[in-house]
């Protein structure tokens, strides 16, 4: 091939890239503003019902959770996510769901190697800079209070 | 005989025939446009199988033993077997070689393989090496899926870029005598990148690849886009499709109105939310092993290009940065017992 540049190609190629952008922003912030609303009547729901707020905070955290796990253990949640696609991703909804399919996927290698190795390879990283980043923000927050004993 | 021409083209003055071909396809591609044409659709992807390895390990072994039996063969008169898939270390075609009982000659070349396999049995059969060879592969959504990319349930979003690997399988057997239709020409690939890294566009990457080995045969045989009834590439799909006939343009050969694609035949993109067409080494096997050579056979194409495409990353070397390899092997396929030139 005489005539070929990968730099110009790149830039050729790019063109083809474009995502629906204002098509995804629209079922993203719909369906995430849904789950959100969801979560606010299980919290005020809760409330009512006489749990504290941090009770009432736990119960809408459970619910959803369990709700994603098992819409996607029915094979629903992906069907909603690849339009909603950030407006699952966001909400805890994602999180749960990216535990609940690797662990369906892998059970074929078994309880060990299988579900319990795979279980956290999208939600691991999650989870490890979750916690290196509070910790970061822990020890910024105790040096700027003044190094006081805890 | 010198059966070298040009640089990179091999010629096979015995004509190699393929006297059996069978394809087996998932439920999505038995709903798409080239419904009609396939042997044989599994319905729901476990095709009676507890994992997808299993599976598509069944769908290869299935299309084997309908491309032997319509050869009116025998396994033990098969002499040597070229297949691979996807899968790493080729487990979908090792495991079905298990019960097949074939001398078998595993090769990996991505979604490239069938057209790989089919240079190696052409080279084999012309050679006097063997007087039947099967060349088959076959890639799985399924367990492509959980290879290369998420899990099947995970909620992420496709891009438009981004093209569905086929459920399929094809397979055929070449020996020396025969109906057709025949392997004349072929000109193996050189890996090409193009510095594309975005594994949700295979088209962008395999793209200059077909260009790259569609001009050294153009040049080697001084042949051109009009002595063909249909340039077949493997799975460009949509957007690769649009990146070669600018490529093509680019390097002298203009407005090819022949030029078609296995990623976008198998399909209907807007009706299967495909996306940009078809992927995997089984998109190229199942539309040559059905469609393609059932047309051949009633010479409504009589003279053809196939020009499967492969990418040839892996999820380790994505994962470290790398870009995307690619390469296309080519084939001339004719119907026509004419005199060899």
């Amino acid at each position: 091939m005489k005539n070929f540049s990968k730099k110009e190609y790149q830039r050729i190629v790019s063109q083809h890239e474009k995502s629906p952008w204002v098509k995804n922003l629209i079922w993203a912030f719909t369906v995430g503003g849904l789950i959100c609303v969801l979560g606010q009547f299980i919290l005020t729901t809760a409330k009512d019902m006489g749990l504290s707020k941090e009770d009432a905070g736990c119960v809408t955290s459970m619910t959803l959770i369990f709700l994603s796990g098992l819409f996607t253990g029915l094979g629903l949640f992906d069907r909603l996510a690849k339009r909603a696609g950030a407006g699952t991703i966001v909400p805890i909804t994602g999180f749960a769901n990216a535990i609940v399919s690797p662990a369906m996927e892998f059970k074929n290698e078994g309880f060990i190697l299988g579900v319990g190795a795979k279980m956290f390879v999208i939600a691991g990283p999650v989870i490890v800079y979750g916690i290196s980043s509070s910790i970061i923000c822990g020890l910024i927050y105790y040096l700027l209070k003044g190094g006081a004993p805890l | 005989m010198r059966k070298r021409i040009g640089n990179r083209t091999l010629y096979f003055p015995s004509r190699p025939s393929v006297n059996g071909f069978y394809s087996v396809v998932g439920e999505k591609e038995s709903q798409g446009p080239l419904k009609d044409w396939f042997d044989l659709s599994i319905g729901e992807g476990h095709f009676g199988e507890d994992s997808w390895e299993k599976a598509e390990s069944k769908l290869i072994e299935s299309a084997s033993l309908g491309a032997i039996e319509q050869a009116g063969l025998k396994n033990e008169q098969i002499q040597c077997f070229f297949g691979g898939d996807l899968m790493n270390q080729c487990i979908s075609t090792n495991y079905a070689l298990r019960t097949l009982q074939i001398p078998f000659l595993g090769l990996y070349g991505a979604c490239s393989t069938m057209a790989e396999s089919l240079l190696m049995g052409s080279v084999c059969v012309d050679g006097g090496f063997c007087d039947h060879a099967l060349c088959a592969t076959s890639s799985h959504f399924c367990s492509a899926e959980r290879q290369f990319r998420f899990p099947l349930e995970y909620g992420g979003q496709r891009p438009p870029t981004a093209q569905w690997t086929v459920t399929g399988s094809g397979a055929c057997v070449l020996s020396l005598q025969g109906d057709g239709p025949y392997i004349t020409y072929a000109t193996p690939g050189k890996v090409v990148d193009a510095g594309i890294t975005d594994l949700n566009n295979m088209g962008a990457a395999m793209a200059p690849a077909a260009c790259d080995t569609l001009l050294a045969f153009f040049e080697d045989t001084g042949t051109s886009p009009s002595n063909y009834d249909m340039i077949l590439t493997g799975d460009l799909g949509n957007v690769g499709k649009k990146l070669l006939h600018g490529l093509l343009r680019d390097n002298g050969i203009e407005a090819i109105d022949n030029l078609e694609d296995c990623g976008c035949l198998i399909f209907d993109d807007e009706a299967q939310d495909t996306h940009a067409g078809g992927s995997g080494c089984g998109c190229s096997a199942s539309v040559l092993n059905s469609y393609i050579f059932k047309k051949m056979r009633n010479k409504e194409l009589k003279k053809i290009l196939f020009l499967a495409t492969g990418a040839l990353m892996s999820p380790t070397s994505s994962l470290q940065g790398e870009t995307i390899p690619a390469i296309a092997h080519l084939l001339q396929i004719e119907a026509e017992r004419s005199q060899p030139q």
